[in-house]
């Protein structure tokens, strides 16, 4: 059941050392008032899986700046000089992953997979370590299941059963940690009545979401 | 640098054809929406989500939900979808992409491409790029000849950590039009104000010439 809960709840379900995943396409669609909070709670030594690690002079990109990540499994870190310096100090552990193979290692993991096979990456630094096998004469990559302890999503609107819409490019990895994560937290721009969202319109069914952040207004 | 720019996109911008597909990549191959004929249609995806992509929105109508690969406001034209990245990515890695346009660090006569690692100093990452070369059918750089030091950027082998295996099929310079083939390079046209001499000088790749070249302005 979708409990809605208040900011010091929220709060609560962070601890040090977690494998976080957090929705958002360099700080498009980025839960930033989750990422406020878990600045706020002072839990350090995170895990981050996402697609990158934002700006570092906007909200995602202070995970990175404050010093609050030991390892992140991403696509790109470019938007943040910040990554590039405590990855090349030791201070952090970077995780490059093509993006495409990213997003379906963590489907995989929210669905049950034990991995899928992808060309991507066949002949590059990326197939290094990594298992090849061959299928129908073409060769590809084992890519295996990503979970995480939390995972943070942002959404246009939720009802109060945590049927989710997402808006526009806000979407992108959004819908897809949302099946990966041992308990999934939502941030809303609304939270409307459950029946207001058109079953035949939702994105992300709320069987998926075990908590959203209130909204000032409740 | 403008100038450079806009020749090498508005070369590109000829390759694609009416009800194309296509996914530009950040920084110079977005100018190759700027190119496209009136008369044709072509529809662009962007990796973050989206086909149908448009072109900037006026000052002040900007929509910090519909942004571009590179965070850039856009907007979308009558008849686009959005998507998540699951889906964006069944486009580009399923074959549903007809082309993408990429920049490069460095590309080879195998048609190996390099552009997400310098190492010990530059380290953006790959994003979508991997996948974009493995899928695409048609997979075009778009790059300054040479580097700002004016070293060869064209190679016949590439040196810096591979972002793609032989899946370059044309390369456009300021200077010149590469088609990728299975025997090298075959240098197909030339800049209007350059020379086949001047090509050779700043191409470390060895390549074949079309007997037909023509020139490009």
């Amino acid at each position: 059941m979708v409990k809605i809960v208040d900011k010091e709840q929220i709060k609560q379900l962070f601890a040090n050392g977690q494998r976080l995943m957090i929705g958002g396409f360099i700080e498009c669609g980025a839960p930033h008032r989750l990422i406020d909070l878990l600045l706020e709670s002072g839990v350090r030594n995170l895990t981050l899986i996402g697609n990158d690690t934002g700006f570092d002079d906007q909200k995602s990109g202070q995970l990175v700046v404050e010093r609050r990540l030991s390892r992140v499994i991403v696509s790109h870190i470019g938007t943040n000089k910040e990554t590039g310096r405590q990855m090349n100090s030791g201070d952090l552990e970077v995780e490059l992953i093509p993006q495409g193979t990213l997003v379906e290692q963590i489907r995989a993991g929210g669905a049950g997979l034990g991995g899928v096979l992808t060309p991507t990456g066949i002949g590059t630094p990326v197939a290094e370590g990594s298992r090849t096998l061959e299928v129908d004469g073409r060769e590809y990559l084992l890519a295996k299941p990503l979970r995480a302890d939390l995972a943070l999503v942002k959404a246009w609107k939720a009802d109060r059963d945590g049927n989710l819409l997402f808006r526009y490019a806000a979407r992108n990895f959004n819908p897809v940690i949302a099946m990966a994560g041992d308990r999934v937290v939502v941030e809303a721009e609304e939270i409307v009545p459950t029946g207001e969202i058109d079953p035949n319109q939702v994105m992300t069914p709320g069987i998926f979401v075990d908590y959203i952040l209130r909204n000032g207004e409740e | 640098m403008t100038e450079m720019r806009e020749r090498i996109t508005r070369r590109i911008a000829r390759e694609l054809e009416d009800g194309d597909v296509v996914n530009l990549g950040i920084g110079m191959p977005t100018m190759v929406a700027d190119f496209i004929p009136d008369d044709i249609r072509v529809i662009f995806q962007s990796e973050n989500g989206f086909v149908g992509m448009g072109p900037r929105p006026p000052k002040g109508e900007e929509d910090p939900d519909l942004v571009n690969a590179g965070s850039e406001p856009v907007t979308i034209k009558t008849g686009g979808a959005f998507f998540d990245s699951t889906l964006s990515f069944a486009i580009i890695r399923g074959g549903h992409l007809d082309a993408t346009v990429l920049g490069a660090l460095q590309v080879d006569e195998q048609g190996n491409l390099a552009n997400w690692k310098i190492p010990g100093k530059l380290v953006p990452g790959m994003g979508g790029a991997m996948d974009l070369t493995v899928g695409a059918r048609q997979v075009i750089v778009a790059t300054s000849h040479t580097t700002k030091k004016g070293q060869p950027k064209i190679l016949p082998e590439c040196t810096l950590p591979l972002t793609a295996k032989g899946e370059v099929d044309l390369i456009v310079t300021e200077l010149a039009v590469f088609r990728v083939t299975g025997q090298g390079l075959l240098l197909k046209e030339i800049a209007e104000d350059t020379t086949v001499k001047e090509v050779k000088e700043k191409t470390a790749a060895g390549f074949s010439i079309a007997p037909e070249l023509i020139t490009f302005a």
